[in-house]
């Protein structure tokens, strides 16, 4: 347990200083959704419709590109080395480690989210039904999207490679997500629905993404 | 406690690197791997550490921890000095402490040991190659392995940094434990020589 909290940390405190790149994350969410009334144009009644999808695609996109440091750091500089070889399970080390990534990349975006909102002409129920699917769907992202990361150090390939291997496996977070922000504006759905199969997505992703990202590392030792 | 391979084969890249290569090595002694460039010294060293899965034969630590497998009870000092740039000499030391875990020691004493303890607020990215190498060879000494791996160990270390951790690796000698490394330097201190490949 030690180990656990010692690791998790260590990679906030990276992130959180200079060049650590928590931040990163979160101007990229703020410039995509600015862009985007630039390019939607002046219709307010548009961007409200299109405001969650929107909100949603920035924060997946921007949750893509910081994850393919959460294990090529260490492998460049050898802590994975001694990481994979500890006596702390592989399986819990890297649950350990993309927890720390959510708090300091995920979880900011839901933060941001409501400042976002304001510029899409959200009101605050939509916002709020954002935000509230953004925080249970976005460990989702971290979580499944930490078995690219780990395959993309094992294959020395990074960057590219990890957006091809993630995106797909995204797709289902995205509906749903999206789903359950415009189920809770519009109607008719009911937002239970589509937010406890996102909820269960994420849940899924806990389990299945620490044994694969493990499995990967393992393999991939050389 | 004994260290010991059998008929151990190496394969990288579909290339044998080696092969039935035995070697031998117990408490309170110094196996020295030397050998030519690409001969495979840090791929036998990788092998030990359970970072490269063998292609054949066996390598067993008789008289260790009963629960724990080899490369838990083993230090690796590779080429890469596990530090991170953004925290501070202290922080990468007391990282390492915590998460490797087992029978540990006070970060600040391990840092004087290395003649470090002067930076110890300093940030990791501030450091030179042989500041660097010094604090990775902290990291032995926050915390207790009987195993130590090392390669190229006095690789950028200063003639005073190679004659103190000569002193340091006669100390962990004393208390029972075993080294490998591989090398081109003397270590500075008495060791069986297993050399491979080239020049047979």
């Amino acid at each position: 347990m030690t180990a656990l909290i010692a690791l998790i940390r260590r990679d906030l405190r990276i992130a959180l200083r200079v060049g650590g790149g928590a931040l990163i994350g979160v101007l990229f969410f703020l410039t995509v959704v600015v862009l985007m009334p630039f390019a939607v144009g002046p219709d307010l009644a548009l961007l409200t419709r299109l405001g969650p999808a929107i909100l949603w695609l920035g924060a997946l996109l921007a949750s893509l590109l910081t994850l393919d440091r959460l294990f090529m750091a260490d492998h460049e500089d050898g802590s994975l080395d001694l990481i994979v070889t500890s006596r702390t399970p592989l399986e819990l080390t890297c649950a350990a480690k993309a927890l720390a990534h959510w708090l300091a990349a995920g979880l900011p975006l839901v933060i941001a989210t409501p400042v976002l909102g304001l510029l899409l002409n959200l009101d605050a129920t939509a916002t709020s039904a954002v935000a509230l699917t953004l925080l249970a769907g976005t460990p989702a992202l971290t979580f499944t999207g930490m078995i690219g990361a780990a395959l993309a150090v094992t294959l020395h390939r990074g960057g590219l490679l990890l957006a091809v291997l993630v995106l797909p496996l995204s797709i289902p977070v995205l509906i749903f997500g999206v789903a359950a922000s415009e189920a809770a504006i519009t109607g008719p759905v009911s937002f239970g629905a589509p937010f406890s199969i996102l909820c269960a997505l994420s849940l899924i992703s806990f389990v299945i993404g620490p044994f694969a990202a493990a499995a990967s590392l393992r393999q991939g030792l050389d | 406690m004994r260290l010991c391979g059998r008929g151990i084969r190496c394969v990288r890249g579909g290339r044998e690197v080696f092969s039935a290569l035995d070697f031998e090595a117990s408490s309170g002694a110094t196996l020295a791997v030397t050998g030519p460039n690409g001969s495979g010294k840090t791929s036998l060293l990788r092998l030990v550490a359970g970072l490269l899965t063998l292609a054949g034969g066996t390598i067993d630590l008789e008289g260790g921890g009963a629960e724990l497998s080899l490369p838990e009870q083993a230090h690796y000092l590779g080429h890469r000095d596990a530090l991170k740039p953004a925290l501070s000499v202290q922080e990468n030391l007391e990282f390492w402490r915590d998460f490797l875990g087992g029978e540990t020691f006070d970060p600040a004493h391990s840092l004087a040991a290395v003649g470090l303890d002067h930076a110890a607020r300093l940030p990791a990215a501030y450091l030179s190659a042989g500041q660097r190498r010094r604090l990775s060879i902290a990291r032995l000494l926050a915390v207790r392995r009987p195993v130590w791996l090392l390669d190229e160990p006095t690789n950028a270390l200063d003639a005073a940094g190679q004659g103190l951790f000569a002193g340091l690796m006669n100390d962990h000698l004393a208390r029972g434990g075993l080294i490998v490394a591989a090398t081109h330097a003397p270590l500075g201190l008495p060791a069986r020589e297993l050399r491979i490949g080239g020049a047979s």
